[in-house]
């Protein structure tokens, strides 16, 4: 159901001269069951991040409450919900209040561009790709907020790292989202998936790899979760909130992962392109599925990087991979598309080709150059002790 | 080459997740999950009978959805909730009450009480025992003279009011007696099983014989 089905039908029923309440109606409607499918999804995953977690580290996760602990995310949110809201004195109470919401809103505002089939979606926006990297700009105020109001000092430094990061993983995410538009000619989401006769992923490796490492950093998961470490920051910028913010705080963290696993299936993964007896929308829940089981992945393997680590990763590393991977599409661009601005099969083939040959090149140049040198281990002195034994 | 590691690891947190030898390493403690033939197991069948006797829970079971309870075998020398108290080895001296750190132990006693076998003591009418501030350093079983209070040896005393972590009098002698082994050795060497299904009497709880009356009789005769 797109939204001009269901204006079309609500058109029908309104009056003459009315037709900007149906178009409010029908925005409203879709965004109701949009928003609703996505918090539920949500809440559904996180049972599914703990259980698959707890595999990946041979625990149970949560299994008591209703078959296999499907019910765990709902007593969750009971819990939460019947728990104080504890504000602290010397808080910015303001702040304070509408800091979680600016962690929510941007994740649910992404999912109003995302095509979810050939014919579903909320809105067919011309500058999608824009607003997406708009949008989810604004997490790094919530983030700010959060720290800054609960005067903690954990929380605010969880809150300073926060900031520093996210700013910086946003420019790598914006130029490797770049070259897609490049490819795509266009910025709107359904033309990207549209235009996609071999999957992105497959002709912009290098920026599949950059987006993909970027936006783990941008929703600030593990192995990029210092905003939150808990081992050294109690649990970084929410540390004050409790109650029913703190489980908007937690929605927004289970919701990132499901937004960055539907932009990427979207972007670069060709979206609802597949097979023809099996629907679109299938295969696109079928694909963001798989993404987020990665992203998963990552997060139970790898350990947390260090803070100089993690910003020297995005300008030394990222940011001139994603310069080199832009430049790289624009050149392709001009030498093989034919005069409709489109690039035939046989010169995709040729520059998936090339763009892979780049890839392995650049992350083996790259991690040598930005690599930990291996120590080389100086021959150890005698020590006068070590003949003690001998008489000596 | 750099970056292997990563790769490295990934297949480390992989091998966790897809063989099943290497699922858990933690002992499920309520009960655990079981298939068909850890079902037949537990109900001491093989799974032909189990399947003609109950289809419905065979087929549970092969989803998962059946679990057996199931608990680490514990030490006899644990040092439990459940106080087992002994009323007719109590004499309502309240050593235990004076030794106890925290000062939990409420005993009222008034000198009306019958021993079972010399005749007047002190009986009692309020004997407390505030559970939800106890350590369970087991000093007061420690303090008593006359074996008349034992630590217990369970641990699922969880209570959603704070005042019914107190233990009665009345609960302590209706209480099955499940004495552990801690600072008894008496109960030791008769290889008491605090977690098996007998009770262990007053007369036996003891680490002798009480003197009978004639011998205590006999004692200050020649002092």
């Amino acid at each position: 159901m797109s939204f001009d089905n269901v204006y079309d039908i609500i058109v029908g029923l309104t009056p003459e001269g009315l037709e900007w309440l149906a178009f409010i109606a029908a925005g409203g409607i879709l965004a109701f069951a949009v928003i609703n499918a996505v918090v539920m999804s949500g809440a559904i995953y996180t049972w599914f991040e703990r259980r698959a977690l707890g595999r990946f580290q041979s625990r149970l996760g949560p299994n008591r409450w209703g078959p296999f602990g499907l019910f765990q995310p709902f007593a969750d949110v009971l819990k939460l919900l019947s728990k104080e809201d504890v504000v602290p004195e010397p808080a910015d109470r303001v702040v304070f209040h509408i800091a979680p919401l600016f962690l929510a809103i941007p994740v649910l505002l992404v999912f109003a561009v995302i095509p979810f089939g050939e014919d579903s979606f909320l809105g067919r926006l011309n500058v999608g790709v824009l607003f997406i990297i708009g949008v989810t700009g604004v997490n790094t105020f919530g983030v700010f907020m959060g720290g800054y109001a609960s005067r903690n000092k954990y929380a605010l430094f969880g809150a300073m790292r926060g900031v520093a990061m996210l700013i910086s993983y946003e420019v790598p995410m914006a130029l490797a989202l770049t070259g897609v538009a490049l490819a795509a000619g266009s910025l709107a989401l359904t033309d990207i998936v549209e235009s996609q006769s071999l999957f992105f992923v497959v002709t912009q490796p290098l920026g599949f790899l950059v987006f993909m490492t970027a936006a783990s950093a941008e929703m600030s998961r593990a192995p990029f979760d210092m905003i939150e470490a808990e081992s050294e920051l109690g649990s970084g910028y929410h540390t004050e909130y409790s109650g029913i913010k703190f489980a908007v705080f937690q929605l927004a963290e289970f919701l990132a992962p499901i937004a960055t696993a539907v932009i990427a299936t979207a972007l670069f993964l060709g979206g609802t392109k597949g097979f023809d007896p099996i629907p679109g929308q299938v295969w696109f829940v079928a694909k963001t599925i798989a993404v987020v089981c990665f992203l998963l992945w990552f997060r139970a393997t790898w350990p947390r990087l260090r803070v100089d680590q993690i910003m020297a990763f995005a300008w030394k590393g990222l940011f001139p991979m994603s310069l080199l991977n832009m430049f790289l599409i624009a050149v392709e661009m001009q030498v093989f598309q034919d005069d409709a601005g489109v690039i035939p099969n046989g010169s995709l083939i040729v520059m998936a080709a090339i763009n892979w040959a780049v890839t392995v090149a650049t992350i083996v140049i790259f991690a040598h150059l930005l690599g930990q040198r291996r120590l080389k281990r100086k021959v150890p002195v005698p020590s006068p002790l070590a003949n003690m034994a001998e008489g000596g | 080459m750099y970056g292997l590691g990563l790769v490295k690891g990934m297949l480390v947190t992989l091998k966790n997740l897809v063989l099943p030898s290497r699922r858990f390493t933690l002992h499920q403690y309520p009960d655990r999950k079981v298939g068909p033939l850890g079902l037949a197991k537990h109900k001491g069948t093989n799974v032909f009978s189990l399947a003609l006797r109950s289809p419905v829970q065979l087929a549970k079971s092969m989803v998962g959805l059946v679990s057996v309870p199931d608990r680490y075998p514990q030490h006899p020398r644990f040092r439990g909730e459940e106080f087992t108290w002994y009323e007719e080895r109590c004499t309502g001296c309240a050593s235990c009450a004076k030794y106890c750190p925290l000062g939990i132990i409420e005993i009222v006693t008034d000198p009306s009480g019958q021993d079972m076998q010399e005749g007047q003591k002190y009986g009692l009418e309020v004997f407390d025992i505030d559970i939800g501030r106890c350590m369970f350093c087991g000093l007061c079983v420690e303090a008593c003279p006359y074996d008349a209070l034992h630590m217990g040896s369970g641990f699922e005393e969880g209570r959603y009011v704070r005042n019914e972590l107190v233990i009665h009098k009345d609960r302590l002698v209706s209480a099955s007696k499940r004495p552990s082994n801690w600072f008894r050795p008496q109960l030791e060497g008769r290889h008491n099983d605090p977690r098996g299904d007998s009770d262990v009497a007053w007369q036996e709880a003891g680490r002798h014989e009480k003197p009978s009356v004639s011998d205590q009789e006999e004692r200050w005769a020649k002092r």
